[in-house]
């Protein structure tokens, strides 16, 4: 029996093989894996919003955001005993839950979720393999550190594995 | 933190919206309506998915915007179950027997958290002398995790606990149940303490921690 270790909303946490990272209900927030597939270490961090430059508090939990929490989650896994060149990413989640139109694009916030996070792999020259992001439902999602797959539940939209 | 005296005051404020939507909610579904009292809650985050039964329960949220003097949102949460109850006897009243319509049922239930939402807030408006506008009201049938994110997730750019205004509405025989939650904007809080004359201590910089 592998260990199921559950990811909460602004947390993130990284596991050795056999264990499961979940994290559930992703509406608007994303959920980042990484994971280094040689020595079977992955990391699950579950961001709220894009930029934590407009924090108001500086002391902030880096979990929170995508610019901070992928650094975050990486020194943790370093302390696993990743390489960090072998790291390779999934994404799932930033969901348009209501159609509301806003005077500002606050109601975007998932879709801004998703650009932030891609866009912080790609300055850390981390590579996408895989996604499942947006639409208008929500994800409950699990990473198996063994395989390297991400299951992807919804209610409605099915199941899949990227 | 907020004094007893602040705290005391948004649960006042709570008890006229609700009242005054549970008046307008009941002449809608000519059923008796009762509202528990209001609480205000300050909670972390990760709890609020676990007020209305856990991130993966499948509910209908209702979803409306608030804006003007003040900003915030309305959520209105109902388990599947009752929401299931409540178009039943919405859509009978309008002679309409066949239930298995989603468009039908998730019309009812939109116009239901407009009529709510709205009476809400021109309690609110009348007290406080606030001008305050209510969006088109957006409907989602999900689990609770993802509709509940959107509306705290604004509050994470202040820190790590959410702010709410909450109170349940419950129909007398079925005994279904309304989740009824108000989410201000954190600026708005002050204005709203502000207009009924309840002054906001200055709270010194350190305030700014997130403890909302």
């Amino acid at each position: 029996m592998s260990t199921i270790i559950r990811v909460g909303m602004a947390e993130y946490k990284a596991a050795k093989s056999p264990a499961t990272l979940i994290t559930l209900g992703l509406g608007s927030c994303v959920g980042v894996v990484l994971y280094d597939r040689m020595n079977k270490i992955g990391g699950l961090a579950h961001i709220m919003l894009p930029d934590s430059t407009l924090s108001s508090n500086k002391n902030f939990n880096p979990g929170k955001f995508a610019d901070t929490a992928i650094d975050a989650l990486i020194e943790d896994m370093l302390k696993l005993g990743i390489n960090r060149s072998n790291l390779v990413s999934k994404i799932a989640g930033g969901a348009q839950m209501f159609k509301i139109k806003s005077e500002n694009n606050i109601m975007q916030i998932g879709k801004r979720n998703v650009e932030a996070v891609r866009a912080k792999l790609n300055q850390l020259n981390i590579k996408l393999i895989a996604e499942d992001v947006e639409g208008n439902y929500g994800r409950t999602i699990e990473f198996f550190c063994e395989t390297g797959e991400l299951t992807i539940k919804t209610i409605g939209h099915g199941v899949r594995i990227i | 933190m907020y004094t007893d005296l602040e705290i005391d005051a948004l649960k006042e404020i709570g008890n006229i919206g609700a009242g005054n939507a549970a008046t307008a909610l009941s002449m809608m579904l000519s059923k008796k309506i009762t509202i528990k009292v209001p609480q205000v809650r300050i909670i972390p985050f990760n709890e609020v998915s676990e007020l209305v039964g856990g991130p993966e329960k499948l509910v209908a949220g209702i979803f409306l915007r608030i804006s003007g003097d003040i900003d915030g949102n309305i959520l209105i949460i109902i388990s599947e179950q009752d929401a299931r109850s409540l178009t039943k006897i919405l859509l009978n009243y309008i002679g309409d027997t066949n239930c298995d319509l989603p468009e039908m049922e998730e019309s009812a239930l939109t116009e239901l958290g407009n009529i709510i939402g709205s009476s809400y807030i021109a309690a609110l408006s009348e007290l406080t002398r606030l001008s305050l506008k209510v969006s088109v009201p957006s409907l989602a049938i999900d689990m609770a995790g993802a509709i509940i994110s959107f509306p705290l997730s604004l509050y994470g750019y202040l820190g790590d606990t959410a702010f709410l205004i909450e109170t349940e509405f419950v129909e007398g025989l079925a005994g279904i149940k309304l989740h009824y939650l108000m989410i201000p904007d954190d600026k708005s809080l002050k204005q709203l303490l502000k207009a009924i004359g309840v002054s906001t201590f200055e709270h010194n910089n350190s305030r700014r921690d997130g403890g909302i």
